[in-house]
């Protein structure tokens, strides 16, 4: 079926070759990183994690979002999204390949990775990630090509995919919990000691990764001949509402034992990140810019009408998405880190290199989102599923 | 049989050919390869093992001896004759074999194979800056 | 059988993995011929390092600064100006290294400086979390390191509640001067962790570490296990306090206020 990314429309090829020159180019950011060390990004010795871990952790979050259109389809038979599930299943593949993307550029000896499978080390956390995320990657990759091909040969699913496709929801709920605790285990961070962190990861993924893939989707739709189910769309976008209200409580909760407790670990990074400690207030505009925009959505997405306006829903998403993002691909990192175990503020900013290597890890995501939903709906339009109807001229 | 696109695949075959026996041609009319000439240590005659022990498998025994300095503490190797030596790239390999280009560089230089040991070690010789 | 296609890639590709088993097979078996390893006659051994710090007498920073001297010099440790430096030993406040915040100190505390360094934890998140087991716990007590196997993934750096860790994020020997390398020490190269390793190659050749050797007395090293041991004596006699006891890691460096 990966015959069919290969031909296409004429702003087809120039999308997929701007990727690719996107790519390249920013390849050689870090190809200067593998010469010269991650000393050509912002990291310090107190912010030892930055932009590209942040990026990964946002980004394990949109892998296991795909959950949100399985789980109903699968366990409750809901038809509606019926043809919405393979996108959602090719979009966590392009997430998890960026995730290990990230991970890959943040480590400083890459050609050492596979001394995580040769010294094999369960205490360790960041074993477990690796587990999963790749057998999070490989469960797609088995479940959705199979399906695909077995829509396009109009043949029934064979009963393994099903099995796997169960196993896939329970998993998905594992890659972010496991995640999660690479942070809520560490003893010295108290921004992330904190037992609803793994409760607010999957939230905040569970409205962020529906989002940007009801946001693809209606941009495949604008792109292509596929029609996705209306209802199907408007359930999605009710998932959405709940999890960001879950979401913005939880984030909540922790306001709430921060600061009536009164007891400065906890409070800490939160002051640092909203309003500034020792003259340091970096990312006070970015953190309440969030709020404001998190807030807002909520606004858009709540009232039934406002939510089911096609005009006004993609801009509703798209804020929820940049408000998601800046909590986690920015306050999460940076808090956690800040202040540092001396109680001192370590600002910390990504370079310009090192967010062309993040651009380098984006691209590569976009063209595998890309590659796939083109077979996705090319086979869609093969065997006439969810199409646009066909207007007769006069 | 007709051979179709005959033209190109002829083609094709005699620049594959041509740059596949390029090396060859390169290194027409030249020497025979030679094994370089080592700088032997001049106070020992005695290596750890015997000589054809570590040509084949000195890169088995440094691994060895790592792990088995760093991680289970114990710096003390018995040769197979009975005598004890530190298990220590730097302070006793070197100590005798005291020019790394003259020495360990002369072979890997041949066989293209770069050891990153001296990325961390440093080699009796010092370094420039 | 049938000469179909597919058999005969079935065919080849079995035959293909059981030729590179069989030669593996091979490749693992015997390394050095017929030797033996042990530890070396001078070496000190204890069942638990540990190392206490008068602080009344190592108390300012260029007393400090001397230990560290010491500590870089023996370790070929860089000297990196701004952010991204790396140090194994270095010089802190009170407020800054313990978590007995106090509005009122008495002047002298107020005013003095301590020594901070690797814990060397009992009980240390490094070890937990690193994925490699590049740092892990020796039997004696010290956390240890091994460069040849860390991937630079940093977990243990944000695993370590007292910042004990440094990573490598150029290559070291831009910041080092090549002439006054310690010749017995290698550096380590760039994008690995480190951190102070109590000395365990000095350990070895029963020598005490640098940072003790160069303390003139402030500094005790010795066994926690051993009754009689220094460090004992000192616990014994003196009020002594560690970095961040709450959290249960356990360091094994006290200091005597």
């Amino acid at each position: 079926m990966l015959e069919k990314a290969l031909k296409g429309t004429p702003r087809y090829y120039l999308w997929i070759g701007f990727l690719l020159v996107l790519i390249g180019g920013a390849s050689g950011a870090y190809v200067m990183q593998l010469m010269q060390g991650l000393t050509i990004t912002g990291m310090s010795r107190d912010v030892s994690w930055g932009f590209y871990i942040a990026q990964f952790t946002y980004l394990v979050g949109v892998a296991a979002s795909g959950v949100m259109i399985v789980l109903p389809y699968y366990f409750h038979n809901y038809k509606k999204f019926k043809d919405l599930v393979i996108f959602g299943e090719f979009m966590a593949i392009a997430a998890v390949i960026m995730c290990l993307g990230f991970i890959v550029v943040d480590i400083g000896q890459p050609q050492r990775m596979l001394n995580v499978l040769l010294f094999p080390t369960p205490n360790s956390i960041l074993f477990w990630d690796m587990v999963v995320l790749n057998g999070y990657l490989i469960l797609n990759v088995l479940v959705g090509w199979t399906c695909l091909e077995c829509d396009r040969q109009h043949l029934p699913h064979p009963k393994w995919s099903k099995v796997l496709a169960y196993v896939s929801i329970i998993w998905a709920f594992s890659i972010h919990t496991v995640t999660a605790f690479l942070y809520q285990g560490l003893p010295g961070r108290n921004y992330w000691l904190t037992a609803i962190l793994a409760a607010r990861f999957l939230a905040s993924a569970f409205c962020s990764g529906p989002a940007i893939l009801l946001l693809v989707i209606l941009l495949t739709e604008k792109l292509t001949t596929f029609k996705a189910n209306v209802e199907g769309i408007a359930t999605l976008a009710k998932i959405i509402t709940y999890a960001m209200c879950v979401n913005v409580f939880f984030f909540l909760l922790e306001v709430f034992t921060a600061f009536y407790s009164g007891i400065p670990g906890h409070m800490h990074s939160l002051v640092y990140l909203f309003k500034g400690i020792h003259g340091h207030a970096e990312l006070v505009p970015f953190m309440w810019t969030a709020a404001a925009l998190g807030l807002g959505s909520l606004a858009l997405l709540i009232p039934p009408k406002l939510r089911d306006n096609m005009k006004l829903l993609p801009w509703s998403l798209a804020i929820l998405v940049i408000a998601t993002w800046i909590d986690k691909g920015l306050g999460l990192l940076i808090g956690g880190f800040n202040p540092n175990p001396f109680e001192q503020i370590a600002p910390y900013w990504p370079t310009g290199k090192e967010l062309l290597i993040s651009l380098m890890i984006y691209g590569t995501g976009a063209l595998v989102v890309t590659i796939l939903f083109k077979v996705a709906t090319e086979v869609k339009k093969e065997i006439g599923a969810s199409q646009k109807p066909v207007v007769e001229a006069e | 049989m007709k051979l179709y696109n005959g033209g190109k695949i002829i083609t094709g075959l005699v620049i594959f050919l041509g740059i596949f026996l390029a090396p060859f041609a390169y290194n027409a009319g030249k020497a025979a390869y030679s094994q370089p000439k080592l700088k032997m240590p001049e106070n020992e005659k005695e290596c750890i093992e015997s000589k054809e022990f570590m040509r084949t498998k000195h890169m088995q025994l440094l691994n060895d001896w790592r792990d088995w300095a760093l991680r289970d503490g114990k710096r003390v190797y018995v040769n197979s004759k009975g005598k004890e030596f530190e298990m220590s790239l730097q302070k006793t390999c070197m100590k005798c074999h005291t020019n790394k280009a003259e020495f360990c560089d002369k072979c890997h230089t041949d066989a293209a194979v770069s050891p990153y040991c001296w990325d961390c070690h440093i080699q009796p010789e010092g370094l420039k800056k | 059988m049938n000469h179909t296609r597919r058999n005969f890639l079935k065919f080849a590709g079995l035959t293909a993995a059981g030729l590179c088993v069989a030669g593996s097979g091979s490749v693992l078996a015997a390394s050095g011929a017929g030797s033996s390893v042990k530890e070396g006659e001078k070496a000190v051994r204890a069942k638990r390092w540990a190392m206490v710090i008068d602080t009344k007498k190592c108390g300012t920073k260029e007393a400090i600064d001397a230990l560290a001297k010491a500590c870089h010099a023996a370790h070929n440790v860089p000297d990196i100006p701004g952010k991204q430096n790396v140090k194994w030993i270095w010089a802190a406040g009170f407020e800054e290294a313990f978590d007995q915040p106090n509005n009122y100190m008495d002047e002298s505390l107020e005013k003095r400086q301590f020594a901070t360094l690797c814990n060397h934890c009992t009980n240390a998140p490094c070890v937990r979390v690193c994925p490699t087991q590049a740092t892990y716990k020796r039997p004696d007590g010290i956390v240890a390191m091994d460069y040849h196997r860390c991937i630079g993934c940093r977990y243990c750096m944000a695993g370590c509640p007292f910042g004990a860790r440094s990573f490598n994020f150029m290559e070291p020997r831009l910041h080092l001067d090549l002439a006054k390398l310690n010749k017995e020490f290698p550096t380590r190269m760039r994008g690995v962790v480190e951190k102070c390793n109590f000395c365990v190659e000095r350990l070895a050749q029963g020598k005490q570490p640098a940072c003790v050797e160069a303390s003139q007395g402030a500094l005790a090293f010795g066994d926690l296990t051993d009754a009689n041991s220094e460090v004992r004596k000192l616990l014994r006699e003196h009020y002594t306090i560690r970095r961040k006891p709450s959290l249960g890691t356990e360091p094994s460096v006290y200091y005597i206020i």
